[in-house]
């Protein structure tokens, strides 16, 4: 249980949004392997602020990969080696002594580096302002089971509303992309009756906001599905094609 | 029952003579909220958008009510410390929302929801409150539904509940284990249109400092950007405080990292009541602390004790793996204590028999501090794959957070602080003593009284933001007359110059103790003696400790860093100072209560069976602080009078 490990580590620091940035060396001497990647980076900080260093910011909130505030890049994969996982769900058990770990916070034009390895995602939230919800006031909906929605597409629909926002797609792509993020949303409400009003509206104004904040187009790498730490799937993706279609040939 | 004597001496405690009104409406239970609606005043749609509304928090409360103010027509300014407002810890609540629906036709009614509500909560939230809470359930399924929120279904396509937390009727909605997070997001999806059409202005990376009071009216907010730490000021008509609760005053809980009190707190240095602080709740079946760099607790769902048996080895000295030791000397001590709920006690009373074995050192583990949860009988009768089915999430949940999978071991498991009933006080109409002071949500401590049902929290959130404040708010809008205020009042000034005072004595105290060790000092004590069972004993102790951690705190911080960038250390050590005040009013009360009630255990006052004791005749009223600087806070009370209910002892046996 209480086996240790030493890492070195290089880790990404930049004092502000338009400062510049390098790498700093830290070596972790007697990591606990039962506590989380996070837990390994506050052990760091403390070490840190002890020798009068300023700490290293990073983001988290929830640790429990459900808020989609933690994200950073650990050797070149965004949330670290181990599939469908967030950083704070990232324990220390899947790293082996001496490693060395490069971090470096999310890097694409729409993220702001707020500082170190925190990234602004607002971005994300105009891509949702431009039409990822079902235009009804509160009072106006009818009686919760006058709707019928078959378990399967609810299923569906949960399985792409499961988007945490975190922004790894984006991080992972090439391109910069946020059509998994965006199709996510789109899918989700396009596999419900009540989504389904607005669809041809919603899909061209979304896709619209996607290119104006600047996130690159989609050209069918996946890397996005590939550390997408919910599983989101890139069917969504062609979903949202094809509804964009629809709503141009209209 | 016992009395334990003190050897210290007693805490001088003022209480004030005047009792506080919570304003409740008259009329028969059912009809005073109708009645409400009826007969208060409306603002003018004309007039709606000269009103600027300050939201404090993107949580289910302040989400839901920043929609719903912008849909009405009034100018909101929003408010979170995130980079997005989707990422309120809301969003971790896994296991449902309650309402009234009765789509199972199984006897659930209003009636029904209000009296579980207020029997779970042992009699201590107030009546009018709860029967609103109630009836408006079922509002909320409707709401959310028609927002896109995929709840579970059924292969007919309507909506499936279970039941949750032992209520004896199936009235709980889910979407898998991530309720929170679906309602969240759908809250807050109505939000964003709602930015989209410019009735929302949005602040992100804002934290709320302070509260500015201007001729008695909270007109004002003071906040820090907190990525260039620049002090700025908003003014409004009212301000509607939705920042949560305060469970990380234990330092280790299933609270988020960024989730504090300080909004909350600085309301109250201001003259808001704090009321109730004491009620804190404990949930039994969260991921045990592995060690000391433990940063938070993960909770698994309380369905989990649906299956699994709940035991510790019955000698102390019994060291072997679980697997060799035989059934014979096993204590499966909730079967045993419980014989009629068995594993499934409410969550204080399986909470406390959890500690208890562990404090006769029968504990797991090196920490001492875990009891098994244990599948195997489940498993060998209805196979791993039924289990996988209903449980596969949270297995896997287990198995990547301690690398053990519970098909082969059984889970390890410890009570966590989880949410606190305790709050700002709020009258009838969700608003604080200060007029203009709104407060929803975990915010306040209304609706559940000393104890919270299980899915109760995303109701009261929701109730309160999309069908409460939107009516309330506007009878206070058309009641009071409000003159202009500026930010360049005096008020303002003040408020701008202390904010920044505090942030730079802060970062001159230049000590040896970080923030995180002084917030698990802080945690230790509180856990320890303003924990899950307390005596006049150990809440003397505490009242003695916080303040040496204070004056530890303010003379040997050691804090690295600037005020003018993103400092997290910082926003965390500002925190933590009122986390510390906090702690000291929570074991306050806590002393103040001689009684017990709910999720707050006196030890000197149970059962001959070990259950909580109530004191109706000394105790029915609700507990509000009020802050006096340097001084002992002085405590007013709500007498709390039950028309329609009556007052009984529970009883689990
Ligand atoms: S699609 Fe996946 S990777 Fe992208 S933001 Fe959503 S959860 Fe994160
Ligand atoms: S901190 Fe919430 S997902 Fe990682």
């Amino acid at each position: 249980m209480s086996d240790v490990i030493n890492l070195n580590l290089q880790v990404w620091r930049q004092e502000n949004e338009n400062s510049d940035g390098d790498f700093h060396y830290y070596s972790m001497k007697d990591v606990p392997v039962d506590i989380s990647f996070l837990e390994m980076l506050d052990i760091l900080n403390e070490n840190l602020t002890k020798s009068g260093v300023e700490p290293i910011s990073f983001d988290s909130d929830c640790r429990e990969g459900i808020c989609g505030t933690c994200g950073f890049v650990i050797n070149g994969v965004a949330h670290g080696p181990m599939a469908r996982t967030t950083v704070c769900q990232l324990h220390m058990r899947h790293f082996k002594d001496g490693d060395t770990l490069v971090i470096e916070p999310f890097r694409a034009t729409p993220f702001k580096i707020v500082r170190d390895l925190v990234v602004d995602r607002g971005s994300f939230d105009k891509i949702i302002q431009a039409g990822g919800y079902v235009s009804i006031n509160t009072g106006n909906g009818p009686d919760a089971n006058s709707i019928l929605i078959g378990k399967e597409d609810a299923e569906e629909a949960f399985d792409s509303a499961a988007c945490i926002g975190c922004g790894a797609c984006v991080a992972s792509c090439p391109n910069a992309s946020a059509a998994l993020f965006t199709s996510a949303k789109i899918s989700h409400l396009l596999q419900l009756p009540q989504g389904q009003v607005e669809e041809r509206a919603r899909v061209k104004s979304m896709v619209d906001k996607m290119d104006d904040e600047g996130f690159g187009a989609c050209s069918n790498h996946g890397e996005c599905e590939a550390v997408c730490p919910k599983g989101i799937s890139i069917k969504n993706i062609a979903n949202m094609r094809r509804s964009l279609i629809k709503s141009i040939v209209k | 029952m016992s009395i334990l004597k003190a050897a210290l001496p007693e805490k001088e405690i003022i209480t004030h003579v005047k009792k506080l009104d919570g304003k409740t409406p008259g009329g028969d239970l059912q009809d005073k909220w109708s009645k409400y609606k009826s007969e208060m005043k409306l603002v003018n749609p004309a007039n709606k958008r000269k009103y600027n509304i300050l939201v404090v928090g993107t949580g289910l409360a302040g989400g839901s009510a920043s929609a719903t103010l912008a849909e009405l027509g009034y100018n909101v300014k929003t408010f979170c410390i995130q980079d997005t407002p989707r990422r309120a810890h809301s969003i971790a609540a896994q296991g449902g929302i309650n309402a009234a629906k009765n789509y199972q036709n199984d006897g659930d009614s209003v009636q029904r929801l209000f009296m579980d509500t207020i029997k779970g909560g042992d009699y201590r939230a107030r009546e009018a409150n709860v029967y609103r809470l109630a009836e408006v359930s079922t509002n909320i399924i409707d709401q959310c539904v028609a927002q896109g929120v995929p709840f579970a279904r059924d292969y007919g396509g309507l909506l499936t509940n279970r039941s949750f937390g032992g209520a004896q009727v199936s009235r709980t909605f889910y979407a898998r284990g991530q309720t929170g997070q679906q309602l969240l997001l759908g809250a807050y999806s109505s939000m964003m249109r709602q930015v989209a059409k410019k009735q929302i202005e949005l602040y992100t990376n804002k934290e709320m400092l302070d509260l500015i009071i201007i001729d008695g009216q909270a007109r004002g907010i003071v906040i820090r950007d907190l990525k260039t730490g620049e002090i700025e000021t908003h003014t409004g008509e009212a301000v509607v405080l939705c920042t949560g609760g305060y469970g990380n005053v234990f330092f280790l809980s299933t609270n988020g990292k960024n989730s504090n009190a300080t909004a909350a707190w600085r309301c109250h240095k201001k003259g808001a009541l704090m009321a109730n602080p004491c009620f804190t709740q404990i949930h039994p079946t969260c991921i045990p602390a592995s060690g000391e760099y433990q940063s938070k607790l993960t909770l698994m769902s309380e369905s989990l004790r649906n299956d699994g048996r709940v035991w510790v080895p019955k000698s102390g000295d019994d060291k072997r793996p679980s697997d060799e030791i035989p059934e014979k000397d096993r204590d499966y001590f909730l079967e045993r204590m419980y014989p009629a709920y068995g594993n499934l006690v409410p969550r204080d009373v399986g909470s406390r028999a959890i500690k208890r074995v562990c404090d006769e050192g029968r504990g797991l583990g090196a920490t001492g501090r875990a009891v098994y949860l244990d599948f195997a009988s489940a498993i060998d009768r209805l196979g791993n794959k039924n289990i996988s089915d209903k449980y596969g999430n949270l297995f896997d949940m287990y198995e990547t957070i301690t690398g053990e999978s519970p098909y082969n071991k059984p889970m390890r498991i410890y009570p966590a602080i989880h949410y606190t009933m305790g709050g700002l006080w709020v009258d009838y109409d969700c608003m604080s003593n200060i007029p203009g002071l709104f407060v929803l949500g975990e915010a306040n401590f209304s609706d559940h009284g000393a104890n919270r049902l299980g899915a109760s929290a995303l109701m009261q959130g929701l109730a309160d933001g999309y069908f409460v404040i939107p009516y309330t708010i506007g009878n206070y809008l058309a009641n009071n007359s409000l003159d202009s205020v500026s930010d360049t009042a005096d008020e303002f000034k003040v408020s701008i110059d202390e904010v920044k005072k505090k942030n730079e004595s802060l970062l001159k105290i230049k000590g040896s103790s970080t923030v995180l060790e002084l917030h698990r000092e802080l945690g230790a004590v509180m856990w320890d003696l303003v924990g899950m069972a307390r005596t006049k004993e150990s809440l003397n102790e505490a009242l003695e400790k916080i303040p040496q951690i204070k004056e530890k705190f303010w003379n040997d911080l050691n804090l690295q860093g600037t005020e003018n960038n993103l400092n997290k250390s910082l926003e965390n050590a500002a925190r933590l100072a009122d986390f510390i005040e906090l702690g000291e009013l929570m074991a306050l009360d806590a002393y103040d209560r001689e009684e017990s009630c709910g999720a707050h255990f006196r030890e000197e006052y149970q059962t001959s069976e070990g259950e909580p004791l109530r004191n109706d005749e000394k105790y029915a009223y609700v507990s509000a602080w009020e802050y006096v600087p340097d001084s002992v806070s002085i405590l007013h009370k709500e007498d709390l009078n039950y028309e329609h209910v009556e007052m009984t002892q529970r009883n689990y046996k």
